[in-house]
């Protein structure tokens, strides 16, 4: 006769009483959704119950799925660029050993300069290594510990060449991508929706999805401005953007004038990192604007800035965009100014957001957009409910058809399997898209195998005429090494689907791993322990499988 | 009960009887495949094409030439509308969704944003009232990196899978379970060619889950080999095998049938966004079932197992 432990009834007791425990929120979805919101409403599920969730996807409850790459090349490339023009200046003073000095390479991630003499090329060298102590490179907000040299120096003939060590373009592209990061979720928490999710995916990828949102316009209007403003120096304003231009000068379009051409010192008097805030506002004339204050070592540069230059133009450059250039008229000494432009309301309240959350250090490409309306989601997901339980009712009537009482045991523990996938689901904070509602069904169908597997192997036995006990000892015992197999074989698909999956199809890798897991346990331990307590209490001397 | 003994195990069946025959059934089938394949080509969905997706649905009944012509002046490049809503839908929960009218249209060109914006403002202005249910957009270097992220999914998984066997059972078993995953995998694609269903990352998930489930039914009839060969060592193995194949035959029915029970229900009742995937299933257990005793064990009787599973040998499979 079957043993029973006391402590095996008692394990699985448990185990189904935590599952039934955690999945119950999600059949009473509306009212602990309603509770999450409103703590303090505890008249609408018990305090005592646990109100964990499943995760709905995307697909499911709508929302924008958004995966940006960080063009950090261009960073880099920038920071050439600042470093030729103070290399250059540098150089400038050993004019008489060294020659003329030319840029010769602007593209590609190295520096390159070329020297007049070529037997000076050394003197050069050492020039340039100074910089390698110089922390200018790394502002303060890059907050990078440069304890290394920064720069690799070499030379080929008459030619230095300058580029970053491997190490410090590594350094540079984590702090570009962690401040990119930090940014995006500035400025998606600023629009005040529910729930973003904003992960770093890769090495230059940032994924941002955002549930209940139904279009993605107004987010790409956020995120896909670099927001980086400039105060810049103005040296000349013509109708015609051929100017005789400078190294160290760059011709800008106005977003005001259209035609309007600017010349303007490519190194900015003060740049939008000196801002400490900024806000929507209207300018003398009742036009919307945007006032801003600056912190004090900007507000400095800026005041002695504007104390010089009185009487001439500045430009306010937004995304390479002149936005407005005004005539310096005084001293501005405190720190504090603002920006007027042709603004709607909305756009300067954008721009303050923009310039709230800092300019993101490098521009971002949208790589792949997904907009799921809220219609198509709620719909999924009655359409999912419905093949569910549609599907899981045609599998019990036929296992019950099929196999009698022993079906009834196996439907039970299928029942009980599909809990335990949803209080796991709850419990490990998964998110369910609507392949894992098919992944789910899919468990329903595949998940009664083990217990054929063993019924089949029962009724063998009994063919083979062993006692009632016997035959159901060796049935599971004989089945197992199929079952073991079958589900190892049907995890390797589900892992490897987890790891090259995404978003969606990564949810139905999920829900197909945990089905297997748990439709292990039911068939296994709960059917068995069905069967076990039956023969324990009714004796029964025939079998019927 | 009303479905017991509805497979009579002393009824022998004979698998082998007609198997030469399968066999190639089978190669056409799979030759078949590759010319559909190379010749139609497969529908890629934008997920591996790169390109727009809008569904959208109208309150009112408009013809797909309307919303083609209303798009013809945008010069966006190849352009392709189709009509979603089937008779299946009205049997659908998604209730919201019956009443309308939903299409679906695929823009090649992506470049960010302005596509959707382009394409919503020139559909808000003919079609008012028109519901933007999904949009989908997936630039070029995405679609490249999807594409190659499938195919390494499931060219790992077949190789997961090759050295599972070998370790478990021996080379001849792990030759005869992949060779019926990539007759089923080339099936599934051959399908898919001539139904012009689309291909999407699901349908790669559908591919895995299928590998992973006629997998499943070949290692069963495997175990059972493996396990008769020890019993039954004079027996020639033409008769060991269909005699596997019998004993495993009413559980292969069993789990195929409620597996397509739970499928249909998801295929008629799921919806449209993954009826393509759950035609692949399927497709897949269908092919599954056929290739795990038509294929594997006709492999495996043509390579030929080695048969004194000594004791002492067995260390070749690991044993539960």
């Amino acid at each position: 006769m079957p043993t029973l432990s006391f402590f095996r009834i008692f394990l699985i007791t448990l185990t189904c009483l935590f599952a039934f425990l955690f999945a119950s929120p999600n059949f009473f979805y509306g009212t602990v959704d309603k509770k999450l919101d409103d703590p303090s409403n505890s008249s609408s599920w018990p305090n005592f119950m646990p109100s964990t969730l499943v995760k709905l996807g995307l697909d499911l409850r709508g929302g924008v799925y958004m995966l940006l790459e960080v063009k950090t090349d261009d960073v880099i490339r920038e920071k050439f660029d600042f470093l030729w023009t103070d290399v250059r200046s540098s150089l400038i003073k050993k004019r008489k050993e060294l020659g003329a000095i030319r840029r010769i390479d602007t593209s590609g991630d190295q520096l390159q300069i070329q020297i007049g003499n070529p037997e000076s090329v050394n003197l050069a060298k050492i020039e340039i290594e100074k910089f390698n102590s110089s922390t200018e490179l790394f502002s303060s907000r890059w907050s990078g510990s440069v304890t290394r040299d920064v720069l690799e120096i070499s030379s080929a003939e008459n030619v230095v060449l300058i580029s970053f060590s491997e190490e410090q373009k590594i350094a540079l592209e984590k702090q570009v991508i962690d401040q990119s990061l930090e940014i995006i979720r500035r400025r998606v928490d600023e629009t005040g929706t529910r729930e973003p999710t904003i992960q770093k995916q890769g090495r230059k990828r940032v994924l941002v999805q955002v549930p209940g949102l139904g279009s993605s316009e107004e987010l790409i209007a956020l995120l896909g401005k670099t927001a980086k403003l400039t105060f810049n120096e103005v040296v000349a304003v013509d109708t015609n953007s051929n100017f005789p231009t400078k190294l160290d000068e760059i011709v800008v379009g106005s977003e005001q004038n259209n035609g309007l051409f600017f010349l303007l010192k490519k190194r900015p008097v003060v740049s939008g990192e000196g801002l400490t805030n900024a806000q929507p506002s209207f300018d003398e004339n009742g036009l919307p604007a945007v006032s801003f204050n600056f912190n004090p070592s900007a507000a400095l540069k800026f005041g002695n800035y504007t104390k010089d230059n009185i009487g001439s133009p500045f430009a306010i450059v937004l995304d390479d965009v002149v936005i407005s250039a005004p005539t310096i008229r005084s001293h501005i000494a405190g720190g504090s100014g603002i920006i007027t432009g042709s603004f709607s309301v909305e756009e300067s309240n954008r721009l303050a957001i923009l310039l709230r959350s800092g300019a993101l250090p490098a521009e971002i490409e949208v790589l792949e957009l997904r907009t799921i309306g809220p219609e198509l989601g709620r719909d999924s997901i009655n359409a999912g409910k419905l093949a569910a339980i549609v599907g899981g009712v045609l599998v019990l009537i036929f296992m019950w058809l099929s196999y009698g009482l022993f079906g009834i045991f196996a439907n039970i523990a299928l029942i009980f399997n599909i809990i335990l996938v949803m209080a796991l689901l709850s419990i490990l904070g998964a998110t369910l898209t609507l392949p894992g509602i098919a992944g789910i069904v899919l468990t329903i169908g595949m998940a009664v195998d083990a217990n054929v597997l063993v019924f089949e192997r029962i009724k063998e036995e009994i063919n083979r005429n062993s006692s009632v006990y016997n035959s159901v000892k060796t049935g599971y015992e004989k089945a197992l090494s199929s079952i073991v197999d079958a589900n190892v074989t049907t995890m390797i698909a589900a892992v490897i689907l987890f790891f090259f999956g995404s978003g969606p199809i990564k949810g139905f890798s999920v829900t197909l791993g945990l089905g297997i897991i748990t439709s292990l346990f039911s068939a296994l331990l709960v059917t068995r322990l069905f069967i076990d307590l039956y023969m324990l209490f009714y004796k029964p001397k025939v079998l019927r499988v | 009960m009303l479905l017991r003994g509805l497979f009579n195990q002393s009824n022998e069946i004979q698998f082998f009887r007609f198997s030469n025959l399968l066999s190639y059934i089978s190669l056409g089938a799979i030759g078949i495949s590759i010319i559909l394949f190379s010749v139609l080509g497969l529908n890629y969905g934008i997920d591996f094409r790169g390109g727009t997706m809008f569904m959208v649905s109208t309150p009112e009944k408009i013809m797909v030439s309307n919303i083609r012509y209303t798009l013809s002046s945008s010069n966006l490049g190849d352009i392709s509308i189709s009509q979603a809503t089937n008779p299946l839908e009205t049997l659908s929960a998604g209730a919201l969704l019956n009443s309308d009218n939903i299409f679906i249209i695929k823009v090649e060109k992506t470049e960010g944003i302005n596509v959707e914006t382009r394409v919503k403002s020139l559909l808000q202005n003919s079609v008012p009232n028109i519901k933007f249910l999904q949009i989908e957009s997936v630039g070029s270097k995405v679609s490249s990196e999807l594409v190659r992220n499938g195919m390494l999914a499931v060219f790992f998984a077949v190789a997961s899978v090759l050295i599972y066997i070998w370790l478990r059972f021996e080379w001849q078993f792990a030759l005869g379970a992949v060779l019926a995953l990539i007759h089923d995998v080339i099936l599934t694609i051959g399908i898919f060619s001539i139904l012009r269903y689309e291909f999407n990352l699901s349908i790669v998930a559908a591919l895995l889950t299928i590998i992973g489930y006629s997998l499943n039914d070949t290692v069963v009839v495997f175990d059972r080999v493996r396990e008769n060969l020890r019993n039954f060592k004079s027996l020639p193995l033409l008769k060991v095998l269909n005699m596997s194949i019998n004993n495993t035959f009413s559980r292969t029915i069993m789990t195929s049938v409620t597996t397509l029970l739970a499928l249909g229900a998801l295929y008629l009742l799921g919806g449209d966004v993954i009826r393509g995937f759950t035609f692949a299933m399927i497709w897949g257990v269908l092919v599954g079932t056929y290739s795990s005793i038509f294929v594997a064990a006709k492999i495996l009787l043509m390579l030929d197992v080695k048969r004194n599973w000594d004791e002492k040998d067995s260390k070749a499979g690991t044993q539960f």
